[in-house]
């Protein structure tokens, strides 16, 4: 049984739809839809690494460094954002975001 | 072989599971726990694909940092997680239908691009280029300082500004705290700290 690229490309598949699907399902949940989004990521990060070494260019894996540099500046805004609007709010229910607006 | 196989399928189903875990559990504490060991046993499925680098990355900066800002977060936030689940069965079946087309039509695309691709099959150490014998991290350093420095750079930057964004966004001042401000008191000069008074004697200073 040899692992090949299409295992690596499966897992990252399959990670990538988990996270889309706890976007679904977690509609009122911001910080679950916080760590679906890094989950996506690292999905991301996954199928770049594979195909850097499947195709013996390092590219790929220095894109995935910055791929996971603006991950994490997006988790701390993101996370900047949620602690304030709950000071605001006192609540973190997604649908009374929209008092943001404007 | 054997071995890389079954360390494969052991990091690929905690990765997979882990993720799973992150969406439904119940308790948002235990969603950053599941989120850690997913990032772990993906950082595990990069020392198998010889990307040691990146792997150590992913455990400093998410498990060491994001995970943690998570966790901090979750424990810091006073919520009623309970009321924030409503909804969750309804949007169930829908999210799954979608979930599982969206999962199939990628592993058809994935498992088609691995067999009609290259013709590399199996996933070996990577050749560094112009210097074999480099560690993987070597390699990405001889190409990240060198082609990729101005990348590099910009990546600094973005940090830089998430940083002072976050700072911005949570500092708060509390009114009736007598903050240190260090303008101020670079800005005094002999002539605005002191001043004479001319005393007579039996009577005090008023203001």
């Amino acid at each position: 049984m040899i692992i090949g690229l299409a295992h690596y490309l499966s897992v990252a598949a399959i990670l990538f739809t988990i996270g889309v699907f706890g976007i679904f399902v977690n509609r009122k949940n911001i910080i679950v839809i916080l760590m679906s989004v890094e989950l996506m990521l690292l999905a991301v990060n996954i199928n770049l690494v594979a195909f850097s070494v499947y195709l013996g260019d390092l590219t790929g894996q220095i894109f995935a460094m910055f791929v996971l540099t603006v991950a994490a500046a997006e988790a701390a805004v993101g996370l900047a954002i949620l602690v304030t609007f709950f000071r605001n709010r006192g609540d973190i229910a997604v649908d009374d975001a929209s008092m943001m607006k404007g | 072989m054997a071995l890389t196989a079954i360390a494969f399928y052991l990091m690929a189903i905690a990765t997979v599971g882990a993720g799973f875990g992150v969406v439904s559990a119940r308790n948002p504490v235990h969603s950053v726990l599941w989120l850690i060991l997913s990032f772990f046993s993906a950082a595990g499925l990069f020392v198998l694909m010889g990307a040691e680098f990146l792997a150590m990355l992913l455990v400093v900066v998410y498990v060491g940092a994001v995970a943690v800002l998570f966790l901090f977060v979750v424990m810091m936030l006073d919520v009623d997680f309970a009321a924030l689940r409503q909804g969750f069965a309804r949007y169930m079946p829908l999210g799954l239908v979608i979930a599982g087309f969206l999962a199939g039509e990628m592993i058809l695309v994935s498992t088609t691009v691995a067999s009609h691709g290259a013709a590399r099959s199996s996933l070996g150490p990577l050749a560094s280029g112009a210097h074999p014998t480099a560690t993987n991290a070597e390699a990405i350093g001889r190409v990240l300082y060198t082609d990729y420095i101005y990348f590099f750079q910009a990546a600094g930057l973005v940090l830089l500004v998430a940083m002072i964004g976050a700072i911005v966004l949570t500092l708060r001042h509390k009114p009736g705290v007598r903050r240190q401000v260090i303008m101020d008191q670079v800005l005094r000069t002999p002539a605005t700290g002191m001043r004479v008074v001319d005393l007579k004697s039996g009577e005090g200073i008023d203001g």
